[in-house]
């Protein structure tokens, strides 16, 4: 059986400045793996490779075995890769129902369709209720974003990921910006993901880390300078010296 | 969950497509407008014209957040192949002379869609300007098919269904203009309604969300384009209908800047936003124009002003401010 997603060796330049060096990652179906680095490691935009916001200058992507390196971004949403942003990218005028209703509409293919009123699609609309309700948000499907606080609007952007109903999930710091009274709703909602889901997090938080992976991977000047358990990365002395270490300094 | 829910969140997006019964005001007016007004026929077409075009454009900029500056291209080319069509070739049937125009405009609109969506912001600002510009110009030197400076002459229209001619009062063209809007609007408010509708809303809130959910961005808003340009096309194969006569004023960079500012006073992504600001716009514009036929624009310019800083979303905004006011005052 091929990984759910497997990177061989990424690279990326800007320019003079080499931000992604020859990654390799592998997540098996189902997954919860972590990467974790310091400010300016390079997750990002290995998130951004992945997803294809940008072109890897060498390597290659594969989902289930397919390569993808190929695809745009768009394409690659389809073949189930989702994602979260460090920031919300939300619909903001729109209501939270109706963010979670446009994904769906993209993944079911009927986002073409011109002609029949986007109301009279039951089902695209239960589903979306279903999605908000079993995140627990479901009391405020039918308030605008912007609106809404911004803990809140961090499940938004889970819940319309999960309506693209994807194979691997890339959640970019899903608990950044949130104050620590709502993380908590948060990470239980990331711990309660559909298992069958390979999910690769991105975070500073080893608090998050340590509780929700299973393996981590620790980006440094954008190369892998280690994976394992969480075990073998708290006890890895060149990790706690380079991130580690430098994290109780800062 | 079991918190009791009061209202059906749902709700609003199952019936969001359906009519309401304020929505009979546009056409109640134009018909009470016609008996009262008969011999101001001629105007009313025109304000239909540019509601028709005003229409077009908030398919682009009200509802996928596209900006132009050159929208004036796919109304003028409507106008020129539609006029050339009966002056050029005889052809003087209107209903598939304004199908010329139409198909004019969004084959143009696709054609230049393909190039100029891939910009953004002041980017594709400047490219729409140019390209109307560039445009204009072309027919400028296209003399000997277009008329040139002087215009083009020779226009003759069939009545229409072989039954109502281009009468002295306009009466006729009135109706039919009417018409051709109630068609093109009911296209234009099943568009937006429809999931594809929907999904210019999220371009215009947030592209990148868009990209991250798998949308093809750049094919819908070229397809939202071509539409909106064949819409423009129909309203100036209008134009040059009623007048019987094409100048390069249809392509002017005035007529695009028009567009907009009707577009911004009557509010935009709301279809009724064009019919407010259209009819606002050019009965100001022929009133003020009577009272001081050299200072009109400063009118314009000053109400213009007044609803931008007073009133976002424009005179329909000020309306809806209006209507929470007088609610929130009656006991519930």
């Amino acid at each position: 059986m091929s990984a759910a997603l497997q990177l061989t060796g990424l690279d990326k330049h800007f320019g003079a400045l080499h931000v992604t060096r020859g990654v390799d990652l592998t997540l098996e179906a189902g997954a919860r793996h972590a990467l974790i680095g310091p400010n300016g490691a390079g997750k990002t935009t290995l998130v951004n490779l992945v997803t294809g916001m940008l072109t890897p200058d060498a390597g290659k992507v594969s989902l289930n075995g397919r390569d993808i390196t190929g695809l745009g971004q768009a394409e690659r949403v389809r073949a189930g890769i989702a994602r979260t942003f460090q920031i919300n990218q939300l619909f903001r005028g729109l209501s939270a129902l109706e963010n979670v209703v446009l994904a769906l509409s993209e993944r079911e293919g009927i986002a073409r369709q011109i002609w029949q009123p986007a109301g009279t699609n039951s089902a695209i609309l239960d589903e979306a209720m279903a999605i908000l309700s079993s995140l627990g948000v479901g009391a405020d499907a039918g308030k605008t974003i912007s609106g809404l606080p911004y803990g809140r609007q961090r499940l938004i952007e889970i819940a319309i990921t999960l309506a693209l109903k994807p194979r691997v999930l890339l959640l970019d710091e899903p608990a950044a910006g949130v104050p620590s009274v709502e993380s908590d709703v948060i990470l239980d909602v990331i711990a309660g993901l559909p298992s069958d889901i390979a999910i690769l997090i991105i975070e500073h938080d080893m608090d998050v880390v340590f509780r929700f992976a299973s393996r981590i991977s620790v980006l440094v000047d954008g190369g892998v300078l280690t994976e394992g358990t969480p075990d073998e990365i708290a006890r890895d002395p060149e990790v706690r010296a380079v991130y580690l270490g430098e994290e109780s300094h800062g | 969950m079991n918190a009791t829910v009061k209202t059906d969140p749902t709700a609003e997006l199952r019936n969001r497509h359906r009519w309401r019964p304020v929505e009979a005001l546009p056409w109640l007016t134009a018909f009470a407008a016609f008996a009262l007004l008969p011999d101001y026929a001629a105007l009313g077409t025109q304000i239909i014209i540019m509601i028709i075009f005003a229409l077009s454009m908030d398919l682009i900029l009200g509802y996928a957040g596209v900006v132009s500056l050159g929208h004036a291209a796919y109304f003028g080319a409507g106008a020129y192949a539609t006029g050339m069509l009966s002056a050029l070739l005889g052809w003087n049937e209107p209903l598939t002379g304004l199908l010329a125009g139409g198909l004019a405009g969004g084959a143009l609109g696709l054609l230049s869609g393909l190039v100029l969506l891939r910009y953004h912001g002041l980017t594709l600002l400047m490219l729409t300007l140019a390209f109307a510009i560039l445009l204009q110009e072309a027919a400028n030197t296209a003399a000997p098919v277009t008329g040139g400076f002087d215009g083009l002459q020779g226009i003759s229209i069939d009545p229409i269904f072989g039954l109502f001619e281009n009468d002295l009062w306009g009466h006729h063209y009135y109706w039919y203009s009417l018409s051709i809007l109630f068609l093109v609007f009911l296209v234009a408010r099943r568009i937006v309604h429809s999931p594809f509708g929907r999904s210019l809303v999220g371009v215009r809130e947030n592209v990148r969300r868009m990209n991250a959910i798998g949308t093809p961005v750049f094919g819908r808003l070229v397809a939202v384009y071509t539409i909106s340009a064949a819409m423009a096309g129909i309203a100036g194969g209008l134009f040059a209908q009623s007048n019987a006569y094409v100048t390069l004023d249809v392509l002017d960079f005035a007529r695009s800047g028009t567009v907009l500012i009707v577009l911004v006073l009557g509010g935009t992504g709301r279809l009724y936003g064009a019919f407010l600001g259209g009819a606002v716009y050019m009965v100001l514009e022929d009133e003020l124009a009577r009272i001081s036929p050299e200072f009109w624009e400063i009118g314009v310019g000053l109400v213009l002003i007044a609803v931008v800083l007073f009133f976002r979303g424009g005179l329909l905004g000020a309306s809806d401010a209006l209507m929470r006011l007088i609610r929130g005052r009656s006991p519930r």
